[in-house]
């Protein structure tokens, strides 16, 4: 039986953190990936400027140099802004950075930029047909996007979704830079303090292995739901 | 008001950048008419089509749906838009549109394609629409297809329940773009007998087509559009057998 030395209980806590800062992020990041789809696509060329900004920034800059840069610096910002309404308003206004929420915020803006690209494709790939026919009978434009628009292009989306989805599971475990007690966290300590790297780190390994594989199965299952109508090879 | 004409258009042009597609077509129509729009293709027919339904913007041009005409207003970059999407909504739900290419949704069974519209734009309580798109499967002999998704289908069985789909907004006018263009030809006759049993009901129907028969027994009035303007218009036994136009003539003429 695998003796954890008694970190057992901390590795467990740390691995709730990973997952609910993986949920957390993946919904921040599914929002801003449909504004900022939603955005590229528009008419308006400030909103796709905007959009262009967003998505060629974030995909250009490390993910380790955005963490650092936005738990830091984002906390000398919060102190000066905190500093200025004192000084101009007297209100007693300040905001500590915790890392977890560090964390959510980092993690969801990067992969908001790359669900952005997903979506854009995905609504590229619905048949302009399919949206003409709502017109044509009269839909509104937020009923054409929600019962048309938005189930065709899931369906086109879930493939680069899942993909998204995983890369953001093993992306959580650099929060551990910033000072979160997530699941590598307590493994890098439990490690050092015992001289045993496999011990503490190849159970780490595999609890990502088995959330990785977990949802890929259920991505598969969401999948073959959403390809319902879809006749496939041919 | 018992019978007003249930679509007029008046002088529409239709320019796209450069090139205008429309230049200056006027058309009405009673109820129970069956108008065929023929021509070669690029002569504009399915143009006006789109432009009665507002899928295009006509550049000028009056439509006036039941007495309702359609707003217009002009936008920053000086083009012509509908000035009341809310309008443009009710309209288009009295003009309910057969396409080329059926655009059934994809992600929907038949029964699901037909009752959408009804109920979230006709507000038609659930009930009374499932039983309504029941009762139009059966009118063009696709009931049992009733839990299909279009893909499960063939050509001709996606295009009737397209109409039936159609059929269920109890629309003002009908509205066909090339119904039967894209169907293999085995399946272009049953597609036509069901457009000709609405015909004989009495539905006022606009039907763009390249089907010179169908066009000749079924309808009231024929129109040929040659390069954006009619060319050729009046009853079939006058389009057909005694146009004045020298393009009708060559048109008809067969050419191998």
């Amino acid at each position: 039986m695998l003796d954890l030395k008694g970190y057992g209980p901390a590795l467990m806590d740390g691995a709730i953190v990973t997952i609910e800062l993986a949920f957390l992020s993946l919904a921040l990041s599914v929002a801003l990936g449909l504004i900022g789809a939603s955005a590229k696509l528009s008419q308006s060329r400030v909103a796709k400027g905007i959009a262009t900004t967003y998505t060629t920034l974030i995909r250009g800059v490390p993910d380790l140099v955005m963490m650092l840069l936005f738990y830091y610096g984002g906390q000398v910002a919060v102190n000066m802004l905190s500093d200025y309404i004192w000084e101009t308003y007297e209100i007693d206004f300040f905001f500590q950075f915790d890392p977890f929420i560090s964390g959510v915020v980092t993690i969801g803006l990067i992969f908001g930029a790359y669900m952005t690209e997903t979506f854009r494709g995905a609504f590229l790939a619905v048949e302009t047909g399919q949206i003409e026919a709502a017109r044509a009978y009269g839909f509104t434009r937020f009923h054409t996007f929600r019962r048309i628009m938005l189930p065709q292009m899931l369906r086109h989306a879930l493939p680069g979704l899942g993909n998204n989805w995983q890369v953001l599971l093993k992306t959580t475990a650099l929060v551990s830079i910033i000072g979160l007690t997530d699941m590598v966290r307590v493994a890098e300590e439990a490690a050092k303090a015992e001289r045993m790297p496999f011990h503490f780190f190849i159970p780490v390994a595999f609890v990502y292995l088995a959330l990785t594989a977990g949802s890929e199965l259920f991505i598969k299952w969401l999948d073959k739901r959403a390809n319902v109508g879809v006749v496939q090879g041919g | 008001m018992a019978d007003q004409a249930p679509l007029i258009c008046r002088d529409i042009h239709k320019t796209f950048d450069k090139l205008e597609v429309l230049k200056g077509i006027s058309l009405e129509t009673r109820k129970g008419d069956v108008v065929s729009l023929i021509g070669s293709s690029g002569s504009g027919k399915s143009t006006l089509l789109r432009c009665i339904n507002l899928l295009e913007t006509p550049t000028s041009g009056d439509i006036i749906v039941h007495g309702d005409p359609i707003k217009f207003t002009t936008n920053r970059r000086g083009e012509r838009i509908p000035a009341d999407n809310k309008q443009v909504e009710l309209i288009r739900a009295k003009l309910s549109m057969v396409f080329q290419s059926f655009n059934l949704w994809s992600h929907m069974t038949v029964l699901e394609n037909i009752v959408e519209a009804p109920i979230h734009v006709l507000k038609v309580p659930k009930k009374e629409a499932i039983e309504r798109a029941e009762a139009y499967l059966n009118k063009v002999g696709i009931y049992e297809r009733k839990d299909y998704y279009p893909a499960q289908m063939s050509g001709g069985q996606q295009q009737r329940a397209a109409i039936a789909r159609a059929l269920a907004m109890e629309p003002e006018v009908m509205l066909f773009d090339e119904p039967t263009s894209a169907l293999d030809p085995e399946l272009v006759g049953e597609v036509l007998k069901v457009m000709q049993s609405l015909a004989e009901e009495g539905r006022t129907m606009i039907v763009v087509t390249h089907e010179m028969a169908f066009a000749r027994d079924v309808s009231s009035q024929v129109l040929f559009l040659h390069q954006g303007v009619i060319e050729e218009q009046g009853t079939p036994e006058k389009v057909f057998d005694h146009p004045d136009s020298e393009r009708m003539k060559q048109f008809l003429t067969p050419n191998f």
